[in-house]
């Protein structure tokens, strides 16, 4: 983004993609937010730091994403409750980033919308953790909020509450909807309940042990967030990883998607009502699992991406069995989805279900591939290839029905699409070291990780602190984005279409929580 | 529907012919005899994510494939409290989920049986104690056995299951 005719200052940030940071007045922070919006930009993600051991306040740092690549906007404040504008008006998806902000570093802006988000009554409503002084008393009971839902009222509307302990074996979380008969009129969500503290855990921990913390912010997605967090920590220090480690990560991080986007296809398959599915897919899923714990130790690779490169190199013999499964995967996966296209009672089901029209997902800021099954063509895998995606040409993958049979479309292709890149990395992989040893990173110098994860771009902004230490570390998950966009997709579906169309986006929790 | 009978029949019964470690099905069979003897009939387990990073999900979710087939060795997952005989808990305890924890183990009839997955539900894992997370599942509710590993495989999680059938006849 070009934010030169604005008047503000732009200097260059450390990130794998182009990225820049501009300090930016109020005014500024608003002219300049609207301009991104104006050009197509979308609101990556808005955090806090307290920057008061430095003397300098407290500084919101607001991420953006256009064609260019990031632009964080930095604007510093003297004292926490100093206002800052609220950017909802602009990006509707600003709404829980700036209410959590509050929360959790108690920065606040002016918006109406001032009910808590990642507060819960674990903690006083006036203490705010990410505070430097913060201190946390065993005093603290877990307590019970009133959380003011919006109420539809009305002949015949009740109110469904859903949570937080759900019906399946899923994340906990609250829905609360607004029906009449079947059909649902409103989804409120209230999420934060497995928020367990981690921005402020990565603050206790040695910048180079925050690897393994970000391979747990959402289990699914760790080999994205191993990725994304060591993508930063290089950046940092600029330091180029062996061609080999790079290559290894993308083979990890597309195994993570297939075995992502099979095991939805199952439930999607036993939502629907088609068993059968679910059978055949976790069968698949598990052919995976076994095969990466083989080749890397681990079943869902965790703390295989590490800085500096990967922590277990591939053997030939791994390398060959996963070669050799790619040929059958593909086989079956095709065969499947022949069934699934040709099942009536299960794409009636599909067709036509929590639709989410392309309009809808740029003005709510959808993002991963329930964008690209809503006609918006955004991956950074082709956006801004990285190795050995530069060498690959990624095929993206896209839909324009944005109901739930055009994400499972979507599936489809990219878990094809996957099978593809690990065959292809496996034939091409570049021989050599696959780590080097890692320097002391410099203190206080923000960088940038952006991984395409299997939901969609995971992002990671991390600080050094003096002698190896955190002075902050913001992961951020797509599910931030899909979130609000999952309430609107059900408006006007019945109550049991829910389960299906939440799986069809199946967000992350956790990853949201934190 | 030709083309669902003809998959279901080129892909057998995968339970009978596990491709790896011979292990999985040793203890799958051990657990099946045990749940014959123990409980008589079947083992109802209600699943509470208590605050985890959905990991242990997955592998609980593996459980159900065909390769470990839990539900055709009588263990059945159920949607409510009330219907379990155990309550499978995955941690840390976040601070916000400890009274629906609370409540979910207060509406289990007994035997009431707690197994703690994983290292967070074990020790409090790498998010340990803080301002918003209480760490181990046992600082919560009573645990019977606690199956450690991040996250346990589906081997381990049948082995924690046995091992809380075990402990208490």
């Amino acid at each position: 983004m070009n934010v030169g005719p604005l008047g503000i200052g732009a200097a260059a940030l450390p990130s794998a993609i182009p990225a820049q940071r501009c300090p930016v007045s109020s005014g500024q922070l608003i002219t300049a937010c609207r301009l991104a919006w104006e050009q197509r930009g979308r609101l990556v993600a808005l955090w806090a730091t307290d920057d008061r051991d430095r003397e300098r306040g407290f500084c919101l740092r607001v991420l953006l994403r256009d064609a260019d690549g990031l632009t964080v906007l930095e604007h510093t404040l003297p004292y926490a409750n100093a206002l800052y504008p609220d950017l909802s008006g602009i990006f509707p998806v600003a709404n829980r980033m700036q209410r959590a902000a509050f929360d959790l570093a108690g920065v606040q802006c002016d918006a109406d919308d001032q009910r808590p988000w990642a507060w819960q009554a674990a903690w006083p409503i006036d203490r705010f953790p990410l505070q430097r002084d913060f201190e946390a008393s065993p005093k603290w009971e877990p307590g019970e909020e009133e959380y003011p839902f919006v109420r539809v009222t009305g002949d015949g509307v009740h109110e469904i509450p859903v949570g937080p302990v759900h019906a399946g074996i899923i994340e906990p979380g609250h829905f609360r909807f607004q029906v009449v008969g079947e059909k649902v009129l409103r989804l409120e969500e209230r999420l934060g309940y497995v928020h367990k503290g981690i921005e402020k855990r990565f603050e206790s921990l040695p910048i180079l042990d925050g690897a393994r913390l970000a391979g747990r912010v959402s289990g699914d997605s760790t080999v994205a967030y191993a990725w994304a967090y060591a993508q930063a920590l290089e950046s940092m220090v600029e330091l180029a990883v062996p061609p080999r480690a790079a290559w290894l990560r993308a083979l990890c991080l597309e195994r993570e998607r297939l075995a992502n986007h099979l095991g939805d296809l199952g439930y999607l398959g036993n939502d629907g009502g088609f068993a059968f599915g679910l059978a055949q897919f976790s069968r698949l899923k598990e052919d995976v699992l076994r095969r990466n714990r083989e080749a890397f130790g681990h079943r869902l690779l965790m703390d295989v991406v590490v800085p500096g490169g990967i922590a277990r190199d591939l053997d030939s013999r791994a390398a060959a069995t996963m070669r050799e499964q790619c040929v059958s995967l593909e086989r079956e996966i095709r065969i499947l989805r022949d069934i699934y296209d040709e099942h009536a009672g299960l794409q009636d089901r599909f067709m036509t279900c929590g639709r989410v029209a392309p309009e809808l997902a740029l003005q709510l800021g959808l993002t991963g591939f329930a964008a690209r099954a809503s006609g918006i063509a955004e991956d950074l895998r082709t956006d801004f290839p990285s190795t050995p995606y530069d060498a690959l040409a990624v095929r993206i993958c896209g839909h324009r029905d944005g109901d739930v049979a055009a994400r499972v479309s979507v599936r489809f292709d990219e878990a094809l699409e996957s099978l593809r890149l690990i065959g292809a990395i496996l034939d091409a992989l570049p021989e050599g070291d696959c780590a080097v040893s890692f320097p002391e990173p410099p203190a206080f110098r923000l960088a940038l990780g952006c991984v395409e994860g299997w939901r969609g771009p995971v992002t990671i902004a991390l600080e050094g602190g003096p002698k190896g230490t955190i002075h902050r570390c913001h992961p951020h998950d797509p599910s931030w984005q899909n979130w609000p966009v999952l309430e609107h997709a059900v408006i006007g579906n019945i109550v049991p279409d829910f389960p299906l169309i939440n799986k069809s986006f199946n967000l992350s929790y956790s990853g949201h929580d934190l | 529907m030709l083309h669902v009978l003809r998959q279901i029949a080129k892909t057998g019964i995968k339970t009978e012919k596990p491709p790896t470690p011979a292990d999985d099905m040793r203890t799958a069979a051990r657990l099946q005899d045990d749940i014959l003897r123990i409980v008589g009939r079947a083992l109802t387990i209600r699943q509470v994510d208590a605050g985890s990073c959905n990991g242990c999900e997955l592998e609980i979710h593996a459980l159900a494939n065909p390769y470990y087939n839990i539900e055709g060795l009588g263990v059945r997952f159920v949607a409510s409290p009330r219907h379990a005989d155990m309550l499978l808990v995955t941690g840390p305890v976040s601070k916000h989920m400890a009274i629906a924890l609370k409540r979910t183990y207060d509406a289990t009839p007994d035997p009431k049986l707690v197994v703690a997955v994983g290292d967070c539900g074990c020790t409090g894992g790498i998010f340990g104690e803080s301002y918003a997370s209480l760490g181990r599942v046992a600082n919560v509710i009573p645990v019977d056995v606690e199956v450690p590993g991040c996250p346990p495989t589906p081997t381990a999680l049948l082995q924690g299951i046995l091992a809380a059938l075990k402990k208490n006849p």
